[in-house]
This record gives C-alpha cells, sequence and structure tokens, in this order.
C-alpha cells in the first residue's frame, strides 16, 4: 500500500533526518511511501495566533495536494491535529468542509497510524540506550496517540526507558508563544530539561518535532551530552 | 482601581527573574498537586460525579435569568436583600452606601475574589471603614499590602519565613513554627470578630430554591464573618447559583477534591437569610450583592459561554505550565491562570491585557484537569481570533502568502540556508529583538538541505535494501 508523507516544514527544512527517518519506518512497515510535491506548512503557526482566515488558503491547498491518497501520514502530532481541525474552519454549508473532513479522516500521525491502523508494534529496531519519553502535550491530550508512542518504544530491543518526575508537562515551546513571551517559554524549557538531566538519561525521546527542536536547542546551548530523537528516528534504528 | 493596560509580556518577564518567588511557588503548587491526585485517585467514579457536575453547570446556565429571580425571592423570604450591581465599581459602591448608612467603621472579611474584582477594600477604605481580611492566606496578603496569587490560596507566592518576618514587623512577635505563626494572626484577629460591624464573604454556590449561600473554608473565618457581626454582605457573581440543594450537594461533590484534594472542606457554611424572631444569634441584617460585570454578555455568547461553568476550583492554574513559572501578579488580574485567560479579557472593569489568551503554550492541561469540563484552549482560541480580527499580524501573514506559493515558500528557505550563519550574528547583535530573546536560551538549529530533496534517492536506496532483505 502506498503511504502518502505528509512533512511539516519544520521538518523539511530544519529536521530532514525526521523526513528520513520516517520514509525508512514506513518502508520497513511494508508500505511504499510517496512524497507528492508542492507541500509548504500546515498553518498552525497562523491557526495559534487566531488567524483562521490565514489557514484556510493553506488548509484548502493540502486537501488538493491529499484528497487521492489513501491514507497520510506525518511524524507529528501538532501538524496532524491541525489537519483534523481542518473542516471546522469552514462553515457548515460549505461543501469544502466535506472535502476537508474527508483528508482529515485519513490523516495519522505515524505512531497511531502503525499501532491503530496497522496494527504494529515491533519493527524490529534496536537500539542500546537508557532514554527518557516526553509526551507532548498536542500528541498525547490533543491527539491521543501517546498510547500509541508508549507503545512502540516498548518494543524497541536495547531501549531502557527511565521515568520522568513529569513526563506530561508542556517544554514550552508552543509555536508563536516561544516568540511572544520567550522568558517563560525559556523558564518552562529549563524545567523539562532539569527534570531530563535528573532523570539520568543518555537521550530524550519525542513524537512531536517541535518539542524535539525546542528541547534539542535548548540542550545544546547548555552542552549536555543528551542526544534528542524523534520517534521515528528510534524506530528506524541506529544508521539507516 | 486601576485603569492602565497590563502588559503580560513584561510582567512575566520580571516575575521570572525573582528566582526566590519562583522556588516558592514551584513547591507550593507541587504540593497541592499531588493532594489533589490523591484525593481524585481515591475516587474512582470522580469522572461520573464531574459528568453530574457538568450538567448541573449547564442546566445552571440555561435557565440563569430565571433561577436569579428564585435567589431573589428566596433570599428576600427569609428575611435577606438582594442588589444587583452592573459593574465591579457600582457594586464597591453599593457596599459602602450599605456600610456607611449603618454606620460601620469596622468589617470582617472572609476571603471573597469577588471583592478583588470590585476593588473593594480600597472604596472601603476611601469611605473611612477599615476592612480586615481574616483567611489567613489574605490577611498575610493585605499585611504585606499586596494582591492575591492564587484564587484559592492568596498567599500561595510567600514563604514561611517571610510570614516571619512580616508579623515580626506588624505585632513584634516572631516564630517560624506555623501553630504559633496561626496564633499570633488569630490573637488579632479575634479582636476584630468582637468588635466589626460588619461582616463581608464571598460565595461559593448559592441555592435558588432556599436562598442559601453557601461557602466553603478550611479555617473558619468565613463562618465567623458570615455570623458574628450584626451585618453580613455576601458577595457572588451570577453564575454561582445553582437550582437545588440537590445540585449544589452534586457540585460540592468535584469542588474540595479538584482544588484542594480534600472530600470535603473542614467547615461548609450555609447561610440562610438573616436572623429571624426568637433566634438567639446570627446578622440582623443580610444583603446578597450579585455582580454582573460582564457576565450577561458571556452568557448570551454560545461560544464563550462554557467558561461561567467555573466552579473557582484552581485546578486549572495548578497544572498551567506559564501559571507555574511566572505566577499570579504577573497575570495583573484577578483572576490568573487558564481560567483567568478567558475570564479577565471578558470583564467590564479591570479587564487586564488584552492579549492574555495567547500567554499559553496550547497544551491543554487545564482543559484535562477542569472539573467542569471547560475547554480552556478552545475558549482562548476563540478570544484569539477576536483579538485578531482587528489587528495585522504581518509576520504570521507574510509566512502564510509564502506557504501559499511553494516555489517562493522553497525559495525563502533558500534564502534563508545562505544566510544560516548570519542570522545567530543577528541574534547575537539583537538581544532584545523576539528572535534574540527566543535564542538567548537556545542554540541556533540551522536550516538544513530540505528532506524533498533527499527523498528520491532515500526512497530508491530503501527499495533496494528492502529487495535484499526478502
Amino acid at each position: 500500500m502506498e503511504a502518502f508523507l505528509f512533512i511539516p516544514c519544520l521538518v523539511e527544512h530544519v529536521l530532514p533526518q525526521v523526513g528520513e527517518a520516517t520514509t525508512a519506518v514506513l518502508v520497513r512497515a511494508g508500505l511504499t511511501p510517496v512524497l507528492p510535491k508542492g507541500q509548504t506548512c500546515c498553518g498552525q503557526f497562523a491557526y495559534k495566533r487566531g488567524r483562521a482566515d490565514l489557514v484556510r488558503p493553506l488548509a484548502r491547498r493540502f486537501v488538493e495536494i491529499f484528497q487521492d491518497a489513501p491514507v497520510v501520514v506525518c511524524p507529528s502530532g501538532s501538524c496532524t491535529a491541525m489537519v483534523r481541525r481542518y473542516p471546522s474552519l469552514f462553515a457548515e454549508d460549505d461543501p469544502f468542509r466535506e472535502q476537508a473532513a474527508h483528508v482529515a479522516a485519513k490523516t495519522f500521525e505515524l505512531g497511531q497510524f502503525l499501532v491503530e491502523r496497522l496494527g504494529l508494534t515491533d519493527l524490529g529496531a534496536r537500539w542500546d540506550l537508557t532514554a527518557a519519553l516526553h509526551g507532548s502535550c498536542q500528541t498525547t491530550r490533543v491527539l491521543g496517540a501517546g498510547s500509541a508512542t508508549e507503545a512502540l518504544l516498548a518494543k524497541v530491543a536495547g531501549l531502557t526507558l527511565v521515568p520522568l518526575a513529569r513526563p506530561e508537562r508542556c517544554c514550552g515551546f508552543g509555536g508563536a508563544f516561544s516568540i511572544d513571551y520567550p522568558e517563560a517559554s525559556e523558564a518552562i524549557v529549563a524545567e523539562k530539561i532539569d527534570d531530563i538531566v535528573a532523570s539520568g538519561a543518555e537521550a530524550v525521546i519525542t513524537a512531536e518535532p517541535s518539542c524535539l527542536l525546542n528541547i534539542a536547542s535548548a540542550m545544546a546551548k547548555r552542552d549536555l551530552p543528551i542526544r534528542a530523537l524523534h520517534l521515528a528516528e528510534v524506530l528506524a534504528g541506529e544508521g539507516i | 482601581m486601576t485603569k492602565t493596560a497590563h502588559d503580560f509580556a513584561k510582567a512575566s518577564a520580571k516575575a521570572l527573574g525573582d528566582r526566590q518567588s519562583r522556588a516558592i511557588l514551584h513547591k507550593a503548587i507541587g504540593h497541592i498537586r499531588v493532594l489533589r491526585q490523591r484525593s481524585v485517585n481515591a475516587m474512582p467514579d470522580f469522572a461520573e460525579r464531574q459528568a453530574r457536575a457538568v450538567a448541573v453547570r449547564d442546566k445552571t446556565l440555561a435557565k440563569l435569568p430565571e433561577l436569579l429571580e428564585k435567589l431573589e425571592a428566596s433570599v428576600t423570604a427569609v428575611g435577606g436583600r438582594v442588589h444587583y450591581a452592573e459593574t465591579a465599581e457600582t457594586a464597591a459602591t453599593l457596599v459602602a452606601r450599605i456600610l456607611s448608612e449603618r454606620g460601620a467603621k469596622l468589617v470582617v472579611k472572609g476571603k471573597s475574589m469577588v471583592s478583588e474584582e470590585m476593588g473593594l477594600n480600597e472604596v472601603l477604605e476611601a469611605a473611612g471603614i477599615e476592612a480586615v481580611e481574616t483567611d489567613l492566606g489574605e490577611y498575610i496578603i493585605q499585611l504585606a499590602g499586596q494582591r492575591p496569587s492564587h484564587i484559592l490560596a492568596p498567599a500561595l507566592h510567600v514563604s514561611k519565613e517571610q510570614v516571619s518576618d512580616l508579623f515580626a514587623r506588624k505585632f513584634g512577635r516572631t516564630s517560624t513554627d506555623i501553630p504559633e505563626m496561626t496564633r499570633i494572626a488569630r490573637d488579632s484577629l479575634r479582636q476584630k470578630f468582637l468588635a466589626a460591624d460588619a461582616g463581608i464573604t464571598g460565595c461559593n454556590i448559592a441555592i435558588a430554591e432556599t436562598g442559601t449561600v453557601t461557602v466553603l473554608e478550611n479555617e473558619g473565618n468565613i463562618r465567623l464573618s458570615g455570623s458574628c457581626p450584626p451585618i453580613h454582605i455576601a458577595l457572588m457573581t451570577l453564575e454561582k447559583v445553582v437550582e437545588t440543594l440537590a445540585d449544589a450537594a452534586v457540585v460540592l461533590d468535584i469542588l474540595p477534591p479538584a482544588a484542594t484534594g480534600q472530600t470535603l472542606p473542614v467547615h461548609l457554611s450555609f447561610f440562610t437569610g438573616a436572623r429571624r424572631e426568637g433566634e438567639r444569634d446570627g446578622p440582623r441584617e443580610m444583603h446578597l450583592v450579585i455582580l454582573d460585570n460582564g457576565r450577561s454578555d458571556i452568557l448570551a455568547d454560545p461560544k464563550l459561554r462554557s467558561i461561567l461553568r467555573c466552579i473557582r476550583c484552581g485546578a486549572c492554574l495548578n497544572v498551567c505550565p506559564v501559571y507555574q513559572s511566572v505566577g499570579g501578579h504577573a497575570y495583573g488580574t484577578v483572576y490568573p491562570g487558564p481560567m483567568g485567560s478567558v475570564i479577565s479579557p471578558l470583564l467590564k472593569d479591570n479587564p487586564g491585557d488584552p492579549r492574555q489568551p495567547f500567554a499559553c503554550t496550547h497544551c491543554a492541561a487545564c482543559s484535562e484537569a477542569c472539573p467542569a469540563g471547560i475547554d480552556h484552549p478552545a475558549l482562548l482560541q476563540e478570544l484569539r481570533r477576536r483579538v485578531s480580527e482587528t489587528e495585522t499580524d504581518l509576520p504570521v501573514a507574510a509566512f502564510s502568502l509564502l506557504a501559499r506559493h511553494p516555489l517562493l515558500f522553497g525559495g525563502a528557505a533558500a534564502v534563508g540556508r545562505l544566510f544560516d550563519p548570519k542570522l545567530r550574528e543577528v541574534a547575537a547583535v539583537a538581544p532584545d529583538a523576539p528572535v534574540g530573546r527566543f535564542l538567548r536560551c537556545r542554540e541556533f538549529p540551522g536550516l538544513a538541505r530540505p528532506f524533498s530533496r533527499r527523498f528520491k534517492a532515500l526512497a530508491r536506496r530503501l527499495k533496494r535494501l528492502q529487495g535484499g532483505r526478502a
């Protein structure tokens, strides 16, 4: 079966390794990844600034690109959650609302797709590592895909998960929040990192690229020898 | 009452600089969270209780005008008087007038966030009436000349040592032993209870069928304020009513566990009217002031109405990463945290920073914790939409425009890659610009060669590998 890749702009331009790992994981799951042309951004940034009007044209583009896809897979909980909101951006009597609902219903976050749609938890990955899991708010609370992430990581050979004191706590990125209120954002990510350091983990794993970027760049500033990995990278195994 | 626009961004940045306050807040709030979890865990049917409470709150909102009329009739029937106030300012003036007309000079107050919303203490002071807060936390805050930082625990941001210093200055007695410190405060407050001309309390739930005002507390001070002095003035906002005693019980079922992790609070008072003939105690006069301050408009707004389900338990504050980091004062409003970020901008008097709804990471921990089933992120989103309608957001508009055209979007990224090393320098020379402030704690990640350019070769390689394996 073909799986159409929905690659968020952050992955396309800043974290391409996450896209590569996602591709590898889908191939390993027996699918043929397809990357449709013309993808840009899902519009989450504008949405969170309250500008649904600026998201609508992007939603229309998205639906055009993916309307014929058998299934759309995305390595981001928050971008998937944005696509799931697309129908609500259009009026009840707008015929486009139904089209948006059709595409939204077949768009999945990677982990949720593997576990809930394919029934796969063991992808044969091996990674000798002690790691902590950061459950991204959008992936866990908003999308409800947290248990899929956990189920997949539980089957990675060699991987030991160490608990965080507060795994559910936000990392403070929140799209425009970190730009509008950088000091508060800094304080929140600092607590997240303190928690990771205290856990004794060699790496932190998350299913959300924005959290990954936020935590990784803040750990880099502190020169911490802790890796930050996306769920897809862990599932792809070392050296794809 | 301050009328100047509050800037949350500035106030929060300042609050974050105070390491000591942050540490105190962190510890206190962590403690509350543990208590809450413990009590919710002890109630396996908490979700059902919660669903019942949500139903009661929605039923109330659906027939609010009718319930308020019923409440007024019931309160009047038991010898009380009901007053409506459109704005916070008129409410405070009304209370001051009732007190002045009766020659009151000293008022004891049980904790009431509504009175904070009214700015009542300042108005009373101007009218020559001394108002003494009697809730221990609120009393500490009043002595320190501050404002509450949490709707439930007003002195959450103050340490035991700071209270000890404050008491030493105010009373000449010092101790860091909590029972002893409580005794110091009690010695001072007991005299006030005995001498007070009137008592002012808040109201957790008002019961329409009986005209009863219900308050929950752990110290007994609200009970004394409402029963000891000859006049009792209870303050409530209009959505605090429920229809029946049974409905009140449903709300009482979830309020203490969600708030303080208790099954029931130490004191649960039901004030029903004034002293009746032949009764030996209780106030001779009872007034109920019902404040609107913008809530009728919220009720009429189907997209925002659900915020009026709020039962002021503070659960959303206790889990909010922003509140936990900046503390309640940074909000500059009576109601901080997620519930405050929704309700404050909608109030008529003292609405706070109109950009408050943007100060949220959208983590949804608040809606998960809310026992009244309020979807704060959705409400904040609606408020953001309304604020955005009135302004131009150039960076977002530009980004969206680029994103509509893949070639332009890719081109902009390519230009960005070209200047990649320079961007770090820009951040260094403009540390106060948004990018500079963003990068203060983060290493610039850099722009990579796009994934889409790598995809074809990668897919070929993977296919080959897959073929080899098969």
